[in-house]
């Protein structure tokens, strides 16, 4: 009862939030909507006994990646509203390939059973909450059976992390910056000159 | 209509599929709207995960659904460190400027 109910708040919010992201006018409403999302997708996860993935949802998506998104539309110089013409325009076209989708979609779900011998081919059950917590479970799973796959997620993030390190690069020309190197092996030679001055002459 | 099944939860997942694309569609000219809108797709896809191996006692799929995230990610910081650049070079990010390729 209870359950069902929370399903509802979570799944309506999520939704309603989604919609906004799409047809807000302003470009951080939108970030912010879509941190709405997430957050209430995070409790549709923690519904499902999906804690650790709930949180990890929270922490990268809310944290890093709305958070940069933010940033980026904070950062850049436009005339959004500029970029909203023509926002009608589109509108039939795409609701009408967004109703076909939806309509396939939930006439898939409305006709659709599991296979009878679907849950024999499952390859690791969910442990019992109470004695292997949900991390736990994850980490036992993660760590050896798709480890392989796990360093290779770790790669992706790597390349990802060194690409945008180097799109984003630049040297700029005629800024002053301070070489310690250079500081540092100034010798006395190259930095003093001792002249003798005549006197009454100048120099 | 209490009782949470596993449609329930791929009706959620299929509608926010379909607001993400329909959200390209409708901000075709806004590069940052329709990244934003990707985005709202891969978690519909992981909603549809996380649902799958909840209904079906499968570990696997919140595995699945973790992979999903770390390509996401990637997927957005490349694709905002390219729209930086592509603002820094050009002053604009409206997408039918973008037709320097254009043979």
């Amino acid at each position: 009862m209870i359950q069902a109910l929370v399903f509802y708040l979570f799944a309506a919010v999520a939704v309603a939030s989604g919609v906004m992201v799409i047809s807000a006018r302003n470009p951080v409403h939108a970030v912010l909507f879509l941190i709405l999302t997430f957050f209430n997708a995070a409790g549709l996860f923690l519904l499902c006994g999906a804690e650790f993935l709930a949180m990890v949802l929270v922490v990268v998506y809310v944290g890093a990646v709305a958070v940069l998104f933010l940033f980026v539309v904070m950062l850049l110089d436009i005339n959004y509203l500029k970029l909203r013409e023509g926002f009608l325009q589109y509108l039939p076209t795409g609701a009408l390939i967004g109703l076909v989708l939806l309509a396939e979609l939930l006439l898939v779900f409305g006709s659709w059973k599991f296979a009878p011998d679907a849950p024999l081919s499952v390859g690791t059950h969910v442990p019992d909450p109470a004695v292997v917590t949900n991390t736990d479970a994850i980490g036992r799973l993660l760590y050896t059976e798709y480890f392989y796959l796990f360093q290779i997620a770790g790669l992706v993030l790597l390349v990802a992390m060194i690409g945008t390190i180097l799109l984003t690069l630049r040297s700029r020309t005629g800024v002053r910056k301070q070489k310690i190197s250079s500081q540092v092996t100034r010798t006395k030679a190259d930095s003093v000159e001792i002249r003798k001055v005549p006197s009454g002459g100048g120099i | 209509m209490l009782e949470i099944g596993l449609a329930h939860y791929l009706t959620v997942g299929a509608i926010l599929f379909t607001l993400g694309v329909f959200g390209i569609f409708l901000n075709r000219r806004n590069v940052i709207t329709i990244l934003m809108s990707i985005e709202l797709m891969l978690l519909a896809v992981n909603i549809n995960f996380v649902a799958f191996s909840y209904f079906l006692n499968d570990l696997v799929g919140q595995i699945f659904a973790m992979f999903v995230l770390t390509v996401a990610a990637a997927e957005t910081a490349i694709g905002l460190a390219i729209i930086v650049v592509f603002f820094r070079n050009r002053g604009t990010i409206a997408v039918q400027d973008i037709n320097q390729m254009k043979g």
